[in-house]
């Protein structure tokens, strides 16, 4: 219980204990709890963001979807009207054709009744002749009796 | 030891007995009846020896447990601080983490000025004192028998028995005080505090130096000396229950029982006292950077 020397050697360990703890302990330990908590809090304040962000591309996406099937509606619409148009068009050259063709084939019927009547004109002169001659038993100089074959001829 | 079978209080006296490196004074009779011509610097050989020394003494077992105990707590957290990660801590460093985060808590919580010292020093006490009163829970015969085994006589191995360590620490925070008290207030305001409170008028000067000086003073003291009693009496049981088992299979049994009860009471004091030790330390130097 004598108060001694022991009083100062303890009073300069104290110190030099005190020192090394301030100089090389406490700030490493302290920097690096406080990195940490920094860590933490970024990384909880990242996922926060990230989670926000999550949220905005989702609703980003169900708007593009949104409007991608409206356009794909309205795509489909157009599509249906020009193909609605086309088959018109279609049908109204098919018919204009029809008609044309039905014109035409009209026509060439025409002609070719024509050509043909010509034809049988020509040819019932010589019939004509051929029965008569048959008839009379006599050639029959068709000069002659000309203007009578044209007019019989004329009444075909 | 004394003898091959000490009373009870040789065995006790013993116990209470540091291993002492000093100076005899010259003329002094020692042991073996040797008379001293000059002052010699030697171990003491017993108690009386020791007292004969006065302050031109070492506690040698004191000081190398407390030292010790000191090393092992550097080189511990530093091992730690060393490779302190950020990323997921290992458990020691777990461990030490959450003594520094208690230890910083509680300076944050008491100590509102900026002192980049006070939390290191907080620490430094808090483990330090812990260390050395835990050594208090080593049976109390275990060391010194070994110790004597190979001739050291005399062996105490709890450091914050031994008022010196107690005092040399509290005298360690006292010039911290005094210091800070000087740094932030200034000469004149640390005067001034010590003269014009509590009552603030000149004639009362004297009333309030002698009030406040009492006060001053009181706290260093008080600080050692509630350690160094708290774990004298707490080390003195210990001592007197050992005497027990000497007493008979009954008396050596009960004993045994006594000590593993007060055992683990004395896990809470330890604790408890290097806590108070800590805070009362902090409490004090923050009223030191109080400035009226």
């Amino acid at each position: 219980m004598n108060i001694n020397y022991t009083l100062i050697g303890q009073m300069i360990f104290f110190a030099a204990f005190v020192l090394f703890c301030m100089k090389y302990v406490w700030p490493p330990l302290v920097s690096a709890l406080a990195e940490r908590e920094k860590k933490i809090s970024d990384g909880l304040a990242a996922a926060d963001r990230a989670s926000k962000d999550l949220e905005l591309a989702q609703k980003k996406a169900m708007d593009e979807l949104r409007e991608a099937k409206a356009q794909a509606a309205e795509l489909i619409e157009q599509a249906n009207k020009r193909s609605n148009q086309i088959v018109d068009e279609a049908k109204e050259v098919a018919t204009q054709e029809g008609e044309r063709l039905i014109v035409a084939a009209k026509a060439e019927i025409e002609q070719e009744k024509n050509r043909v009547k010509e034809e049988l004109r020509a040819e019932v002169a010589v019939i004509a002749i051929a029965g008569a001659e048959k008839i009379l038993g006599s050639s029959i100089d068709a000069n002659k009796h000309s203007e009578l074959l044209d007019k019989l001829a004329a009444e075909i | 030891m004394a003898g091959n079978n000490p009373t009870t209080t040789e065995y006790i006296q013993h116990h209470l007995s540091n291993l002492t490196y000093g100076q005899l004074p010259a003329g002094y009779e020692r042991y073996d009846q040797t008379v001293l011509s000059e002052a010699t610097w030697t171990m003491a050989h017993g108690p009386a020896e020791a007292a004969a020394m006065g302050f031109n003494a070492f506690h040698v077992d004191s000081l190398a447990w407390s030292f010790g105990l000191g090393v092992i707590f550097c080189w511990l957290f530093f091992s730690v601080a060393k490779k302190a990660t950020t990323g997921v801590p290992g458990r020691l460093q777990n461990f030490i983490e959450m003594i520094v985060e208690f230890v910083d808590g509680t300076v944050k919580d008491m100590f509102h000025g900026r002192n980049p010292l006070v939390a290191p020093l907080a620490l430094t006490i808090f483990i330090w004192v812990f260390l050395m009163n835990l050594m208090d829970l080593v049976p109390v015969d275990l060391v010194p028998r070994i110790l004597e085994l190979v001739g050291v006589g005399y062996q105490k191995i709890v450091p914050s028995t031994d008022p010196n360590i107690t005092l040399g620490m509290a005298l360690g925070v006292f010039i911290l005080m005094l210091y800070y008290s000087i740094k932030i207030k200034g000469i004149g305001g640390f005067v001034k505090e010590l003269t014009m409170h509590p009552f603030n008028h000149w004639a009362f000067i004297p009333v309030n130096l002698f009030m406040e000086l009492v006060g001053l003073l009181a706290k260093p003291f008080s600080l050692g000396l509630r350690l160094f009693g708290n774990m004298y009496a707490g080390e003195m049981i210990f001592i007197l229950i050992a005497v027990m088992y000497s007493a008979g299979l009954f008396f050596g049994l009960f004993g045994g029982l006594l000590q593993v009860g007060w055992a683990i009471f004395h896990i809470l004091v330890i604790t408890l006292q290097a806590f108070i030790f800590m805070v009362l330390t902090v409490v004090y130097l923050s009223m030191a950077h109080e400035d009226h």
